[in-house]
């Protein structure tokens, strides 16, 4: 106690020593004291509430129990976690084993681990680049300019003259004033939104959205109201009612945010009804358009060209990088304000790695392909037409494609009738996949986090349409899907 | 270039001329010691002690990071001298104030210029508060000094894209002109940040045989056997029965965290955790507590309060404990506590999820982490993870555990469900920079950088504190050097760069308000010339903006304190 109280004086006199104008602090606290020892004798008290007030405001939870040492002792040895992960079933330690595995490349056709060249139907090559060789040869060259990894974001050093001519093409391309790269598609939208909506901040948003919009949301802590998926009138009525509740309470920012292509169904927004009601409640609209970029659209310039809408109507446009240009990454468009706020606000920007130099230069190549040949995004939708059209007209009643005639290139393929259980609904289409791959297609069952998902999709087979693949071998695979399903459900004595 | 052209700088490093001293061959020390002993022993470090420190005694011809005694855990953090604290909030209080007046006058005089920040047609501002009042006032100013654009390989030296503002860092030209520095930026602890050698070569073939991109997500057909094979080897390398690959290191925390734990289940996370990891715990939906920094009391307090009350209000038990710490703190340069941590698992039965961003490759004398330099047996750790942007030179970020841990976080993950798979040519660089690491190619290739690595940082470090720098932890190629003051923070950026060296300084919010730094980051790429002409910059600069203030090491103190202390 002497020491303490021997040591606080010492560091008081140190203190007093160092500081420069710390004497005259003391005179004016002494000559205080002189006039006026009320004042001082009330300040401490101040002094002395305030410390108190600081040092228990820890926030303690109201509940807490009171416990002695001993019993905490008792409770900390008898407490048994669960298993950190929970058991696989049968179901998924057989998926796991029988996953298809790529020897070589991928592409429009590749080979699985048994030699056999097949054609690939589950690549989200849209426009067919993928790995094409004029690609490879600008990946080269920027691997022997730059090397490999970028070892270090996008704020220290990571910037790459290639990054912002990619970020330029994208915008150009857009014909919005300005993008910004992320370095995983997923990460962009989940991301980009707790860039924008913070607490107390409205967003309004599809309840089909996929999980990267899911977990954005989550992550922005604002007030959330989902509308039915692709129900406008839905729309509305929420709208209204935020519009009721919120009347008499400050302005905040508001946001609707959709997928464009909806990658759980294969259909697209109604982007002209949603942008009316936007511009009428005075919302923003964050756009998430991975399957529509590069692929929908007389050009590849997603859907809000299909809607005839231009892109920098949008507030905020993402996609990824990963589909159409056949590379990795996503990139956020729109207005210079909008993607300069990103570069300290969004969090998967500020705090990862750049991308590297040889995805940048790839998808800058591919983009520069799509660009020179606007076709390759018609010739995609018309694959997907024609694939769908053989398995619409199947005559099998058993499945359906989910939202019929489409021009998206991605198609869901689901039963009519449910199973019992979901289980075994997914080994049904298992094997529908397993005899797409025997017959010489690769497919693929479209796969969810279960339990995270908000409503999660029926069970279904996937299939990618590409501008890579001809007229003739998009039909082909059709069939061979449609056969698949026949024999399957005839085997299991649903047909 | 003025002062700092010296012929060094001219020639391109190669793997070759990484190293001029010559390597101690013999077989690599026991990879992971037996780990008896630190289990059944107190919290702290006691845990590798005695029987470490004997088999270490060789430890400057091994090379590599390898822990020694006990006495650095606890003085990783040095204060910051008092009038350097009063001094620094008195210009934050100046920069606060004028920013307040320019926004008054601003608001009054030209409100063309604020619109944005307010609502306008009825749409509230983007962006509000004091985010923007810091931005425009603080950031903007100094805007310079990052996202510095580079046109070539992060290796030893950068090229820059020289910039040039006419409106005060509002906006920024190219001037079309280039600029060779020194890097002390990026992470590139190995020095595999290299367009050419056995990793460029085998990336070459890599895009010749499997192109760039396998097509999908894992699980939607987009596996190649280069995926299997890179797990495989990660999982080798780390000591774990299976790993995972993930596009992308920020996400490799993000989007798993959320397949371990979830309501009902309990995060305890250190208080510096990257953002990834808190973006995982908070989008996760469990519960989370937060402890000091590699405070192992602090942790221990924060167990034992959640284990005995339980959930808040039902107080049921927690149904899992998540342990969430990083190897080594990439702001702090300090490394965690892991044998009091492991021990503290032991008593308290939580699960451990370890980042290992910066610590795989760079720490460790085979340079696998934390585990290998404290010699612990990564079976203590439930979830190692890292990424393969720092040390490999790569991208991307792994996980690697038990069998059925690695095989449920694939069908939960929602990288490897919904996100693109890694690319094969990153996936080429890990496995061949891997396998260099791990001597299984290019002989004693991986040694000497570790060696050459640790020297460098030992060394570095080592001066600084000489200097008398206030320099943040000690054993490790992170090394941060306090600026403390708001208009250091530039000054240094800019006066390092007129001396043709890059570094990264950070400020508010990356640090707390008062300890503003400088970053420098060792690699094994740099050879001691260029550690020598960073010092002496360093001091140079040093001297300029009075850094030299540290109160524990450094030469100013000998006599200074000396006299000080007579007078008591
Ligand atoms: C501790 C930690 N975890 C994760 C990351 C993210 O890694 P990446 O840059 O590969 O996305 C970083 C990088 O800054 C980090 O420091």
């Amino acid at each position: 106690m002497v020491v303490a109280v021997n040591t606080t004086f010492t560091l008081a006199y140190d203190v007093y020593s160092n500081v420069p104008g710390a004497a005259v602090v003391y005179k004016y606290i002494r000559d205080s004291h002189q006039n006026d020892p009320v004042r001082t004798l009330l300040e401490l008290v101040f002094v002395v509430v305030m410390a108190w007030y600081f040092f228990n405001n820890k926030p303690k939870a109201k509940d807490e129990v009171k416990l002695t040492e001993k019993e905490i002792q008792d409770l900390c040895d008898e407490w048994e976690p669960e298993e950190l992960v929970p058991r696989m079933t049968e179901f998924q330690n057989s998926d796991l084993e029988n996953m298809a595995v790529i020897a070589g490349a991928a592409g429009t056709k590749c080979k699985l681990a048994d030699g056999k060249e097949r054609l690939n139907f589950a690549s989200n090559n849209f426009i067919g680049v993928m790995n094409s060789e004029s690609i490879k040869d600008k990946a080269i060259g920027a691997l022997h300019k730059y090397g490999v990894g970028s070892c270090g974001p996008p704020g220290f050093y990571g910037t790459l003259d290639v990054h912002m001519e990619l970020e330029q093409a994208i915008a150009r391309f857009l014909g919005v004033e300005s993008s910004i790269i992320y370095s995983q598609g997923f990460s962009t939208v989940s991301s980009v939104i707790p860039a924008f909506s913070k607490r107390s901040d409205i967003l309004v948003v599809d309840d089909a959205c996929g999980m990267a919009i899911l977990k954005g949301v989550e992550l922005s802590r604002s007030i959330v109201k989902f509308y039915r998926h692709n129900d406008m009138k839905d729309l509305e009525n929420v709208l209204k009612k935020i519009n009721e509740s919120t009347k008499k309470k400050p302005l905040t920012r508001r946001f609707i945010i959709t997928e464009g292509v909806f990658q759980a169904h294969g259909d697209m927004c109604n982007l002209p009804v949603i942008m009316a009601l936007k511009e009428q409640y005075k919302y923003r609209l964050i756009l998430e358009d991975s399957l529509g970029f590069g692929c929908v659209g007389q050009t590849g310039r997603g859907t809000p060209e299909h809607f005839g809408i231009a892109p920098a109507d949008v507030d905020i446009y993402c996609a990824t990088m990963a589909n159409s240009l056949s590379s990795s990454g996503g990139f956020c468009a729109g207005r210079k304000e909008i993607v300069e706020h990103q570069r300290l606000s969004g969090l998967a920007y500020t705090f990862s790695a750049s991308l590297p130099a040889i995805l940048a230069v790839s998808a800058l190549e591919a983009l520069k392909i799509l660009e020179a040949n606007p076709n390759l995004s018609v010739e995609c939708q018309q694959n997907a037409m024609a694939m769908r059209e053989i398995l619409l007209k199947a005559g099998i009643p058993q499945i359906r494609v989910a939202d019929g005639y489409q021009t998206t290139p991605i198609i869901h393929i689901r039963l009519t009738s449910r199973l019992s259980t979901r289980e075994e609904e997914e080994l049904v289409l298992q094997e529908v996949v397993d005899q797409c791959i025997r017959d010489g297609v690769i497919v693929s069952r479209a796969k969810y986090v279960e339990g995270q998902e908000l409503h999660l999709p029926v069970a279904s087979v996937k299939l990618m349409a590409s501008a890579g693949h001809t007229r003739r071998d998009s039909e082909k695979a059709a069939g061979i899907v449609r056969d698949a399903f026949r024999k399957v459900l005839k085997a299991h004595r649903l047909a | 270039m003025g002062k700092g052209s010296r012929a060094h700088f001219a020639q391109p490093v190669s793997s070759s001329d990484l190293l001029s001293v010559p390597v101690v061959d013999g077989a690599p020390i026991g990879l992971y010691k037996s780990q008896t002993d630190a289990a059944s022993s107190k919290p702290a470090a006691a845990a590798v002690s005695s029987s470490a420190s004997e088999s270490l005694a060789a430890d400057d011809e091994l090379g590599g990071f390898v822990r020694r005694g006990n006495e650095e855990l606890e003085h990783c953090i040095e204060k910051t001298p008092l009038h350097v604290l009063i001094t620094t909030y008195l210009s934050y209080f100046i920069l606060i104030v004028t920013g307040h007046i320019r926004d008054f006058f601003g608001f009054r005089l030209n409100p063309e210029a604020f619109a944005h920040l307010r609502n306008k047609n009825c749409y509230a501002p983007l962006n509000s508060g004091f985010d923007t009042f810091y931005h425009r006032r603080l950031y903007v100013r100094i805007r310079d000094v990052f996202n510095r654009p580079i046109t070539n390989v992060p290796g030893r030296t950068l090229t820059l894209l020289e910039r040039d503002s006419k409106d005060y860092n509002k906006t920024f030209t190219l001037t079309g002109t280039t600029r060779k520095v020194l890097n002390l930026s990026s992470y590139n602890y190995l020095g595999f940040a290299q367009n050419e050698g056995p990793c460029a070569d085998a990336v070459e073939a890599a895009i010749k045989k499997y192109g760039v991109q396998s097509g999908a997500s894992r699980f939607d057909q987009g596996t190649l056997d280069l995926h299997l094979e890179a797990e495989n080897l990660v999982a080798r390398f780390m000591g774990k029965e299976a790993a995972m690959i993930v596009s992308m290191g920020f996400a490799t925390n993000s989007t798993t965290i959320p397949s371990l734990v979830s309501k009902g289940s309990l995060i305890i996370s250190d208080e510096l955790n990257h953002s990834s990891l808190v973006f995982g715990a908070r989008v996760s939906g469990a519960a989370i507590r937060v402890f000091k920094h590699n405070d192992m009391k602090d942790l221990e307090q924060v167990l034992r309060d959640a284990i005995a009350q339980g959930q808040p209000r039902t107080h049921r038990p927690w149904k899992k404990i998540l342990v969430v710490v990083e190897g080594l703190y990439s702001m702090e340069g300090n490394i965690c506590n892991l044998p009091g941590i492991v021990a503290l698992r032991n008593k308290y039965k939580f699960y451990l999820y370890l980042d290992e961003a910066h610590s795989v490759g760079a720490m460790g004398p085979n340079g696998r982490g934390i585990c290998d330099y404290y010699g612990i047996d990564p079976s203590n750790v439930d979830i190692l993870m890292g990424t393969f942007t720092k040390s490999f030179g790569a991208a991307g970020g792994y996980l690697a555990a038990n069998k059925d841990i690695i095989d449920h976080m694939r069908f939960t993950s929602h990288s490897n469900i919904y996100a693109e798979s890694i690319t094969p040519p990153i996936l080429q660089q890990i496995i061949t920079s891997m396998r260099i690491i791990m001597g299984e190619e290019h002989g004693n290739d991986g040694r000497r950088r570790i060696q050459q690595l640790a020297r460098n940082s030992k060394y570095f470090c080592s001066e600084l504190k000489r200097m008398g720098f206030i320099v943040y932890g000690s054993d490790s190629p992170v090394v941060p050097l306090l600026l403390c003051h708001p208009a250091k923070i530039p000054a240094f950026s800019r006066e390092m760069l007129k001396r043709n060296i890059a570094v990264v300084v950070v400020g508010y919010p990356a640090t707390p308000i008062i300890t503003s730094r400088v970053r420098f980051c060792i690699s094994a790429a740099h050879d001691m010339g260029d550690i020598e002409y960073a010092l002496q910059q360093i001091s140079e600069v040093g001297d300029m903006l009075m850094l030299k203030v540290s109160e524990e090491n450094g030469e100013h103190l000998k006599k200074g304190n000396v006299e000080k202390k007579k007078i008591h």
